[in-house]
Formats: structure tokens, C-alpha cells, sequence
């Protein structure tokens, strides 16, 4: 299986090798070593292959990834994530701004902290926090999950869309339009799995619900506060 | 009435310059509705724009080309500084990027047609790509806007060029807005949004803020589409110096500056009419900054914002742009604000020539619409002739004002060609006043 050495090959040599597998290629299994905080390592993979990345990533790691399942055994950088399509990407250590941004499928597992505007503009990703994640987190989320074990920062799920947002611990506050809603069966049974998706053996119970009171869906002189 | 009142001389009914009728009809509706006005296009004020411009033609000292039979070049490449496949035109007036949603299936695949006829491309909006889109569009350009609706990999990479929206002439900061008259099943669908809402998206994109954090997004553009694909940046017409050398600075191919006489789909009156800088000063500066870091030339420019004839474009081009785009014009060819429609405009309250409320999705014309029955309207094969035509004329005019001014390619077009009519406009465009030597704000070409 194949191992790159970012020490001595570059993120153009790498992207294009992943680009270029042809469809049922054999080499599903390749390494990653010496990132570096590089930026975009592994950015637009559309391949259903698996990548471990032995260190800390720079900006938009597996950024619109397809298909791929993306191990980080680091940290990583603004953006994480971004627009991912589908597949799996899941850092060890803890992940900056951003994090699966604008994200349309797949899902995202940082297992430690995520900094501000965790799955902002959030489209469909899930994305499932063992830690905190920073301010104006989920703002704008249109859709999918966001789950956190730890606490949420300020403004979370401002002007959010239908996205739903599970937080088991402290919400510093809730952005505009964003509203605490009754967890049903279908919600208990999405957060069961996507936590048994992520590895974590938690009870769903504890988790609070939070979503759009959908007061910012139309103009109206009311809603200029 | 007595009939020495009847004969003292009066005075007629005089209007406030202050709280003239528009301005009070404004008030009145604002305290009606309590909510601001929301409508389309570009700034309506009047302000410095090309017409304040001239050529000076050929005479004792320039030396014309013939005017029908001298090759005069209109071709443009663009994206040549990193993209290994660079653009190439055979016109350099493209066509701007306005969204399916804000505009009608049959009026994105019109605008495809006329572009693709003349060899010059068109640019999705902020809503994704659609397939009748790329189908009909010879050369594509991909919008990347702060919402990233409908965005995904094998779009960008079926893209001719990408384009970073960072903002627009008629909303310099601010985002896109599509009321949800026009949010049809399909476009909620392309947006991921609830059907029927008034679609508010953002003003900032989501992964990265300012110039440093740009060129690392420009970075994973690359790498996700293999180098291949040119980048523009396009900047709405505010700081047009800093922001076009931050763009470029940025690793940007093609900067794309937009004046505040370009269009929106649907934004605040108040907005269109008060944020932003005229495309006239925007073009000076913007070239100026690409020449200060060496790149002129380099790194294309394409200026946007009220270009309606030859004369624009050529305008446009001497004072040191590569190519423009057209967004209004191209819609006013495909049949918007069409004097025949008159009797169904005033059913809306208006007129041929004014109708703006493109928000509403009621437009006679099947261009700015969702409705099935009034897109049904517009035959894009013949609404892509017209626009088709209408390119033809306006490379047509821009060469035959190149040929005027002796250039063999109308990229030779210069300021130097140029002399202005209004004091305002020299100083904008930094050219002198005609007549003169004078250009304000430079130093030594005083009176």
C-alpha cells in the first residue's frame, strides 16, 4: 500500500496520484507521513479508498472529499472537511475553524475540540464533536446533524435552517432564530446512530435538541431585532 | 373665486429638490409596509459613467486603419498566469454571472446560446450549476460564493474557470437574496433550502476571511481541479486599488471588478443606491494597482457595471481592462423590459423601461421568473439569437472605434485615447478634460 512522505513529495504530486486512481484500483490503503500542517492535503478525493495522515494538517484537509475515509492522527487546520460529499473524515486531536464547512454528506468525527463555526452553512454533513466546539457554530446550517458531547460557544445555530443540532453539554448561548426543541423518537434514533457511527458509546440521553424556530424564513417587520 | 384672485399671477405647484415625489412616494410606502424596498438591477442615480468619455480618433498625429477591411483583433485569453487551461474568447464582452433561480431555466440556457455563438462565456450564480447550463455554454465559468449552494467537486471540475465571489457591484457587501416566490421546488432542491422561503445567504464565505486565508482557498481550488482551471476573483466597486492587488496578491487569474451600475436578481433599494463606487472609478484604480505589482496584462482584468454599447467596451478596454461582462444588457436583449409587453407591465404597476422587480418572479418576459407558464414565454433559441446579435454589435462597435483610434487589436486601445467631458469623470477615469491637459489629481497636468 502506498506510502507518501510529504518531507520529499508534494501536496501537487500527492493530490494528483489520488486524482488519477482509476475506478477498483487495488491501492486502497495509502499513508501519509510527515504532513506538516501542510494545506489541502488530500483535497477532492473521489475514491473509495482509506487515508491515514500520521500528523497535524493545515488548512482544508480532504476538502470536498468523495467517497474516501480520512484518518487524521493530528490536528487540523481551518476548514476541514470543507464541502465534504460523502465518505468518512475523522481527526484524533482537535480541529480549527470551520470544520465541515458547507458540508453536503459523509461524516466528520473530531474527537477532541473544534474551534469557531463549527459546520457553518452545514448542507447534509453529520458531524459528530467528542469535545466543544467554538462561537457562532452551525450558523446558517441548512441541514444534517451536529452533535457535541462538550459544551457549544456563543451564537450556536444562528439563522439556521433545518439542520439539527444535539449538544450534551453547556450552550453559551443561542444565535437569532435558533430555538431548543423536544427530542422524538426519530431524533433519538438519528443521534443513536450517528454515535454509534462515530465510535462513542454515550447514551443519547443528557443530549439537548436545537434547531429553527423558523421566524427568519420570511420578511416581516418583526423580525428586525 | 373673485376675478381680480383669478387674474393675480401664481405660482405653478413647486416639488422640494430635498422631498421631491420619488422621495415622498418612498417615505409613504415605507410607513405603508413597515419593511424596506426590495427590487433588481443596478444603481438608477445618474453618476460619472462612460457616456462622460470620448475618443479622440485618428488625425495628424494617429494614423486610422480602414474601417471595414483592416483587421482590427477582439480576441482575449484568460487565466494564463497559472491555469493550464486558460480561456480563450474570440470577444472580450462576456457574460456575468446571474443565478438559476433569479433567472428562468430558459433564459440560463438563452444566455448560453447567444455566448456560445459569438465565442465568449457565460457564468453561473449563486445557485449551482444546471445541466442545461453546461450543455449550452461553449465556455462556463463557475461561480464560488459565500453560500456555496449546490456546490461539489464535479461541477468545478466540469467548469471552464471558477470565479470567487467576493462581492458585487450592486451590493458591495452584502449577500444574494431570492424571495420565495422564486424558490420553486427546483431551486430549494439546488440550495438545500425549505421551499417557498425568502432566501437570505451570506455576505462572508464560510471557510476563509481575508486576503492571506484567499490564497490558501485559491490553493485547494487548484488542487481539487489539478491546476487546470483559471480562478477569478470578483470584487464589488468599492476599494478597487487594494482589493484588485489583494486578489492578485492572492494568486487570482483574473480579477473581476464590478462598478455599482451592475445588477442584482433582488436586494434593498437602499443598498443598491448607496453602497458602492461607479464602474467608471473603479477601472483606473484597479488597473494601476495591477500595473504597480507588475501584472497587468498578467492577471486579466474584467470590468462589469453598466456596459451597453461598443462604446462601453471600448472604453471600458482602454482605460486598462482585458475584457467586461454584461449582465442587464444581456437580459434586455433577450427580451427584458420589451416595449411590446407594455400592456402587462402596467398590469404591475409599471412600465417598459423601469420594470425592476425582478424579486417578484411575475416578469411578462419569462426571464426573471420560476413560474412554468411565464418561463414557458421565452424561446431560448430565439432569445439566443438576439443576444447573439447583440454581442455581434458590440464587438462590432468596439472595433470600429480601435480602427478610429489606428489599434490593430482592441487591446491596443489606450487612456491616452481618451478625454473626458465633466471634471468628475477626468478625475475618475484619469484622463484629461477635453480640451485640455488637465487631470485632476495629477500632479503636473494642471491648467
Amino acid at each position: 500500500m502506498p506510502v507518501v512522505d510529504l518531507a520529499t513529495v508534494s501536496i501537487r504530486d500527492l493530490n494528483r496520484a489520488l486524482h488519477n486512481l482509476p475506478e477498483n484500483t487495488n491501492e486502497t490503503g495509502w499513508t501519509i507521513c510527515n504532513p506538516g500542517g501542510r494545506h489541502s492535503i488530500a483535497a477532492g478525493v473521489d475514491a473509495p479508498i482509506d487515508i491515514e495522515i500520521d500528523g497535524h494538517v493545515g488548512y482544508y484537509c480532504a476538502g470536498m472529499n468523495k467517497h474516501a475515509e480520512i484518518t487524521i492522527n493530528g490536528n487540523a487546520g481551518v476548514g476541514l472537511a470543507e464541502n465534504m460529499m460523502s465518505g468518512i473524515v475523522r481527526v484524533k486531536g482537535d480541529a480549527s475553524q470551520a470544520a465541515g464547512a458547507t458540508g453536503q454528506g459523509g461524516l466528520l468525527v473530531i474527537e477532541g475540540n473544534a474551534s469557531a463555526r463549527c459546520g457553518i452553512s452545514m448542507k447534509g454533513i453529520e458531524i459528530v464533536v467528542k469535545g466543544s466546539i467554538g462561537p457562532m457554530s452551525a450558523f446558517m446550517a441548512q441541514a444534517g446533524s451536529l452533535v457535541v458531547l462538550g459544551d457549544a460557544g456563543e451564537a450556536l445555530g444562528d439563522s439556521i435552517y433545518e439542520a439539527r443540532l444535539f449538544v450534551r453539554g453547556e450552550v453559551k448561548s443561542l444565535g437569532s432564530d435558533c430555538e431548543e426543541k423536544v427530542i422524538g423518537d426519530e431524533e433519538r434514533t438519528i443521534l443513536s446512530g450517528l454515535l454509534g457511527r462515530a465510535g462513542i458509546d454515550v447514551s443519547v440521553d443528557g443530549f439537548r435538541l436545537y434547531g429553527s424556530a423558523r421566524r427568519l424564513y420570511h420578511f416581516h417587520i418583526d423580525n428586525a431585532y | 373665486m373673485s376675478e381680480s384672485l383669478l387674474s393675480t399671477p401664481r405660482t405653478p405647484p413647486r416639488f422640494s429638490a430635498t422631498f421631491d415625489p420619488y422621495t415622498i412616494s418612498q417615505i409613504h410606502r415605507a410607513a405603508a409596509t413597515g419593511i424596506y424596498d426590495i427590487r433588481g438591477g443596478g444603481a438608477k442615480r445618474a453618476v460619472p459613467h462612460f457616456d462622460d468619455l470620448l475618443f479622440l480618433g485618428a488625425s495628424m498625429s494617429r494614423y486610422p486603419l480602414e474601417g471595414y477591411r483592416e483587421k482590427c483583433g477582439t480576441d482575449v485569453i484568460l487565466g494564463n498566469r497559472f491555469a493550464s487551461k486558460p480561456i480563450k474568447l474570440k470577444t472580450p464582452v462576456t457574460i456575468a454571472g446571474m443565478s438559476f433561480g433569479a433567472l428562468s431555466g430558459p433564459a440560463k440556457e438563452a444566455l448560453g446560446r447567444g455566448a456560445s455563438a459569438v465565442g465568449t462565456s457565460t457564468t453561473t450564480g449563486d445557485g449551482g450549476m444546471t445541466p442545461e447550463e453546461r450543455g449550452h455554454s461553449q465556455t462556463l465559468v463557475y461561480q464560488y460564493l459565500p453560500s456555496r449552494y449546490g456546490m461539489n467537486p464535479d461541477d468545478l471540475r466540469r467548469a471552464d474557470a471558477i470565479e470567487v465571489v467576493v462581492g458585487q457591484g450592486a451590493k458591495p457587501g452584502g449577500g444574494g437574496m431570492l424571495l420565495g416566490q422564486k424558490i420553486s421546488a427546483r431551486v430549494a432542491g439546488m440550495r438545500c433550502l425549505p421551499e417557498g422561503i425568502d432566501q437570505r445567504s451570506a455576505c462572508r464565505h464560510p471557510d476563509w476571511t481575508g486576503p492571506d486565508d484567499l490564497e490558501i482557498k485559491i490553493g485547494e481550488l487548484r488542487e481539487i481541479t489539478d491546476w487546470e482551471k483559471p480562478i477569478y476573483v470578483k470584487i464589488g466597486g468599492s476599494r478597487p486599488y487594494y482589493d484588485t492587488a489583494l486578489a492578485a496578491k492572492a494568486g487570482a487569474d483574473v480579477v473581476v471588478v464590478d462598478g455599482m451600475q451592475g445588477g442584482t436578481a433582488a436586494t434593498q433599494e437602499v443598498f443598491i443606491e448607496n453602497v458602492g463606487i461607479p464602474t467608471l472609478a473603479c477601472i483606473h484604480q484597479a488597473a494601476q494597482a495591477l500595473q504597480d505589482l507588475g501584472l497587468h496584462r498578467k492577471v486579466q482584468l474584467i470590468v462589469s457595471g453598466g456596459i451597453r454599447t461598443g462604446a462601453d467596451v471600448a472604453k471600458a478596454l482602454a482605460l486598462g481592462a482585458d475584457a467586461v461582462a454584461i449582465g442587464t444588457a444581456a437580459l434586455i436583449a433577450l427580451g427584458d423590459n420589451d416595449p411590446l409587453l407594455e400592456e402587462e407591465y402596467r398590469k404591475l404597476g409599471t412600465t417598459a423601461g423601469a420594470y425592476d422587480d425582478w424579486q417578484e418572479g411575475r416578469d411578462p418576459a419569462g426571464i426573471t421568473t420560476q413560474d412554468p407558464e411565464l418561463a414557458a414565454r421565452l424561446d431560448p433559441v430565439k432569445a439566443g439569437h438576439r443576444l447573439a446579435n447583440y454581442l455581434s454589435v458590440l464587438t462590432l462597435e468596439a472595433q470600429a472605434i480601435a480602427r478610429a483610434c489606428g489599434k490593430s487589436h482592441v487591446h491596443n486601445l489606450e487612456p491616452e485615447d481618451l478625454v473626458a467631458l465633466t471634471i468628475e469623470a477626468a478625475a475618475m477615469a484619469r484622463v484629461p478634460l477635453a480640451g485640455t491637459d488637465w487631470i485632476p489629481g495629477v500632479p503636473g497636468r494642471g491648467l
